[in-house]
């Protein structure tokens, strides 16, 4: 029987057309692609069959699975019974134990070639992988016999991509990323700590509509997600620009909104989409409801980022950026400076 | 006699790897053993203690806050710190908003299909599921159209032959004994679930700035802002949208997660003679104004209500006789976690394995143990707790379950206990939330804008050696972190979390783990299909990737 198409799929579960192109035009919009894309994510959504998806967890929290799980455009629920075929996900899948495996092995083989995989926690390599067993055998060995026929990868957060919080220091379990080891397939990577969910649906939308991962700067990150400083986007930069800075946690600056660079904020050194595209369906992310942010897009920023609640001194820099809008030089100066006091 | 292997359990939070042995339609004996390590604690030592919690909530996605909360407790017991009033509301809040979620997710997504035979909700009349529905509950979705349409999209997506996370299930095994109308009814609100928990959460990413994973967390506080004169702060806007989110936590609870819960359970009664354990431990949770617990902490024994015993993490030892670690004080000492240590020491098999060498050392996880017994954590300690303390909410909250099933309390010493239990703890929770929000608002009004204490934020302050620990009650139970602060750094963190407890392997004395134990006794249908032994496992809720932290390494 052919395997129904992803428009076919969210019609059954009663979306409208309309919704439909609604969530064609703000995916191309989040890609950073013209509405003329439009129609051609349509046509991809209508006319392909639903990928195959097999998920595979390593040393992990879940926690990105859970991200995906906050997913509101499209919907977990569509995403899981209509947008791809869940062949294999530990987290939510019925099957335990041995059917399971077999699960996993019909899929890599019924699929050949054509299967995505996304890849969620790192992989130890140390003392031959032991210290990640499922079904009795190592991540490491899994990865590889499930990769071997993959189409493509996805890396999903910080631990896939770059080893994340097992690789810092001193990375007990020689943890690494998928790119470490998988070196003959395009491996795409989405680091965060969870990711945002709208990113991964984004990739794979573009996956879908092009047949190739969308383009990606020299860390394998999508361009449209990590493109550009957390900084040049964050809505508190003009309070940066203007040297208004939060001194403590609960003052009059912090209350009002003011820059947290001075409480440890890392948005200068993180290239993310959140002060954008936010959190949970637009909600929130971390510095509008008032936490510095921590980079955890960046590699090795378990290390590289911490400590995280000091200020990262080297304000000039950026106000070398600052000066084009023209408020840096006055910044440094103090010439615009407001008090932050009662 | 078989020995039966379950690797991977799916539907719960990572690695766990459960070995049993079978006779006569029975488990005479069961294993459970983590299978993923990470070394979380060898990680922390060495950094920044206000920043430990950043570290620790990564132990993990699906527990979410409960590791943040209790390292920011753990600081602050260290270093003295009394955090202000509106940062335990807001702390409450996230606590209260997680445990509704979370459990809600554990019973549709991790443990429904234990009980609920999806195919078989194929052959339902939807007119018949429309009275079930509408005779338990005054739910919206109730209509025979509606389970129609739910009906037919499952059909089509069975007929594409693709079931996805649905293939290979136990469909049709004949311990399932929902009729298939109840199951339709299951299926429809497994789905509904699915679209309800984004939403619901959204009072943690507006209070955590995200959910999974919030960022708002201070030690000494919270660093979300109060002010009723800020658009950057939690105001009068804020407020309304929390009671929003906490109301519909509490109509979905009522109307959908309670009447399954009950309509599901009374066709499993048998499952209140399944699954049970003696010893439970409760930390108890959500301070009060009044400087008291909302749910209070204590120890049973010996299935003893009569008698609850104050918790004191003093008494709490951990073992490692069947784990992958060595001691220096040899095999069968018991070490708290503040002396603790651990030295890795695998002699599992070498992977690819097909069993576990079970008469040695099989887990990655410790055996914790309190007083020399294991001891049960999660929603049914904390109920049964709060219930022989006398705690009004809970107490009527359990009388009602019990009569709606018809049995006694000796029957929450069971799987079903466990599941109803979880039940129970999240109404009650949902109200609550209520009450918070209530007291927070009025705190605003009253020009307390307090969210935290700053007066030790300067490690100048510190003493040059501090150690403290920190409780939290977690949706999966007692969660406890140990901290050891020298020259402002991190000179020793330890976690005993409650899938160390749940899932522990056996001890010095060749004790089994809770988990172990409510699994002997089980009855097995077929040994190629464990379904039952599923039902059991998947009631305690079991996380591994807290579960297999390990809790210090000495450095070589």
């Amino acid at each position: 029987m052919e395997r129904e198409t992803i428009y076919e799929g969210l019609v059954r579960r009663g979306v409208s057309r309309r919704d439909f192109l609604k969530f064609c035009a703000t995916t191309a919009a989040m890609l950073g692609l013209s509405s003329s894309y439009v129609p051609k994510i349509a046509e991809a959504m209508e006319k392909k069959e639903k990928p195959v998806v097999v998920w595979l967890h390593f040393q992990d929290c879940t926690g990105c699975s859970e991200s995906v799980l906050r997913a509101t455009k499209p919907t977990i629920g569509q995403i899981v019974l209509d947008v791809v075929s869940l062949e294999y996900h530990e987290t939510i899948m019925a099957a335990a134990g041995h059917q399971a495996e077999k699960s996993l092995h019909d899929a890599i083989h019924k699929y050949k070639g054509k299967y995505l995989v996304v890849v969620e926690g790192s992989i130890p390599t140390k003392d031959g992988g032991l210290y990640c067993c499922i079904g009795g055998r190592s991540a490491l060995d899994i990865l590889k016999e499930v990769a071997k026929d993959a189409a493509v990868i996805i890396a999903i957060g910080s631990c896939a991509t770059y080893g994340g919080i097992p690789a810092a220091k001193p990375n007990p379990t020689g943890a690494v990323g998928v790119r470490d080891i998988i070196k003959d397939k395009p491996v795409i990577n989405l680091p965060g700590c969870p990711p945002n969910v709208e990113n991964f649906t984004a990739t794979l939308v573009y996956f879908l509509t092009f047949g190739k991962l969308p383009k990606t700067d020299n860390l394998g990150r999508p361009l449209f997600a990590h493109g550009i400083l957390i900084h040049d986007n964050c809505e508190r930069r003009g309070h940066f620009d203007t040297g208004e800075f939060a001194k403590s946690w609960g003052d009059k600056g912090h209350r009002l909104g003011w820059c947290l660079y001075e409480l440890g904020c890392k948005g200068p050194f993180a290239y993310q989409n959140c002060p954008t595209i936010r959190w949970n369906d637009g909600t929130s992310w971390p510095v509008m409801a008032g936490h510095p942010c921590v980079a955890c897009s960046e590699p090795k920023f378990w290390d590289a980022n911490a400590p995280f609640y000091a200020d990262s001194g080297k304000k000039e820099e950026f106000l070398a950026k600052a000066t084009k809008i023209g408020l840096g030089a006055m910044a440094l100066a103090g010439l615009t400076k407001k008090e932050n006091k009662e | 006699m078989a020995r039966l292997v379950i690797d991977p359990v799916t539907r719960i939070e990572g690695h766990l790897r459960c070995e049993a042995v079978v006779a006569d339609g029975k488990v005479k004996d069961a294993y459970s053993s983590c299978t993923m390590w990470r070394g979380i604690e060898i990680i922390m030592k060495g950094r920044d203690p206000r920043e430990a919690w950043i570290f620790v909530q990564r132990l993990c996605g699906v527990c979410t806050t409960v590791h943040a909360i209790a390292s920011v407790r753990a600081v602050e017991d260290a270093l003295k710190i009394k955090v202000p009033r509106n940062a335990d509301l807001i702390r409450n809040l996230i606590m209260g908003n997680q445990c509704v979620q979370d459990h809600v997710i554990h019973f549709y997504h991790l443990h429904a299909l234990d009980w609920v035979d999806v195919v078989s909700a194929l052959k339902a009349d939807p007119a018949k599921t429309s009275e079930l529905a509408k005779s338990i509950s005054s739910w919206h979705n109730n209509s025979t159209t509606y389970f129609k349409a739910v009906q037919d999209k499952l059909k089509a997506f069975v007929e594409r032959g693709q079931l996805g996370i649905f293939s290979n299930g136990y469909w049709g095994h004949p311990a399932y004994k929902l009729p298939p109308e109840a199951n339709l009814l299951a299926v429809a609100h497994y789905l509904e679930a699915l679209d309800w928990q984004k939403e619901v959460i959204k009072m943690m990413a507006i209070l955590g700035a995200k959910n999974p994973h919030p960022q708002t967390f201070l030690v000494g506080g919270m660093a979300i802002p109060v002010d009723p004169e800020s658009q950057n702060a939690i105001n009068a806007g804020t407020i309304a949208a929390l009671h929003k989110y906490a109301d519909m936590g509490i109509e979905f609870v009522e109307k959908v997660y309670i009447p399954d819960l009950l309509a599901v359970a009374s066709f499993y009664k048998d499952w209140t003679k399944y699954g049970g354990n003696s010893n439970f431990l409760a930390c108890g949770e959500y301070p009060e104004a009044n400087g008291k617990l909302w749910l209070p902490g204590g120890v049973i024994k010996n299935k003893n209500l009569r008698e609850i015993y104050p918790v004191d993490h003093k008494k709490v030892m951990e073992y490692i006789t069947r784990s992958y670690y060595t001691y220096s004080k040899g095999e069968k000492a018991g070490l708290h976690p503040w002396d603790g240590e651990t030295t890795p020491n695998y002699t599992g098999p070498k992977p690819p394995y097909e069993y576990l060498n079970v008469d040695g050392k099989y887990s990655w996880g410790k055996a914790p143990r309190y007083e020399e017994l294991p001891m049960e954590v999660g929603p049914l300690a904390r109920v049964l707790v709060a219930y022989a303390s006398g705690h009004k909410e809970i107490k009527e909250v359990t009388d009602m379950v019990m009569k709606k099933l018809g049995i006694g309390l000796e029957a929450l010493f069971s799987t079903l206990g466990r599941t109803a239990a979880r039940g129970i703890i999240t109404l009650v929770t949902a109200y609550k939330i209520k009450d918070f929000i209530n007291e927070l608002a009025t705190n605003m009004k009253n020009g307390d804008f307090k969210i935290a204490n700053t007066e030790k934020w300067d490690p100048k302050t510190w003493p040059a050696e501090a150690k403290g620990m920190g409780w939290h009650d977690a949706p999966r139970g007692a969660l406890s972190h140990y901290i050891v602060i020298k020259n402002k750094k991190i000179e020793n963190y330890q976690m005993v979390v409650p899938s160390t407890w749940n899932l522990s392997p056996r001890d010095h004395k060749g004790i089994r783990g809770p988990v172990e134990e409510a699994l002997v006794g089980t009855p097995v249908a077929d040994s190629k299909q464990p379904l039952e032994l599923l039902r059991t496992i998947h009631s305690f809720d079991p996380c591994m990737a807290c579960g297999m932290h390990i809790v210090e390494v000495k450095e070589e």
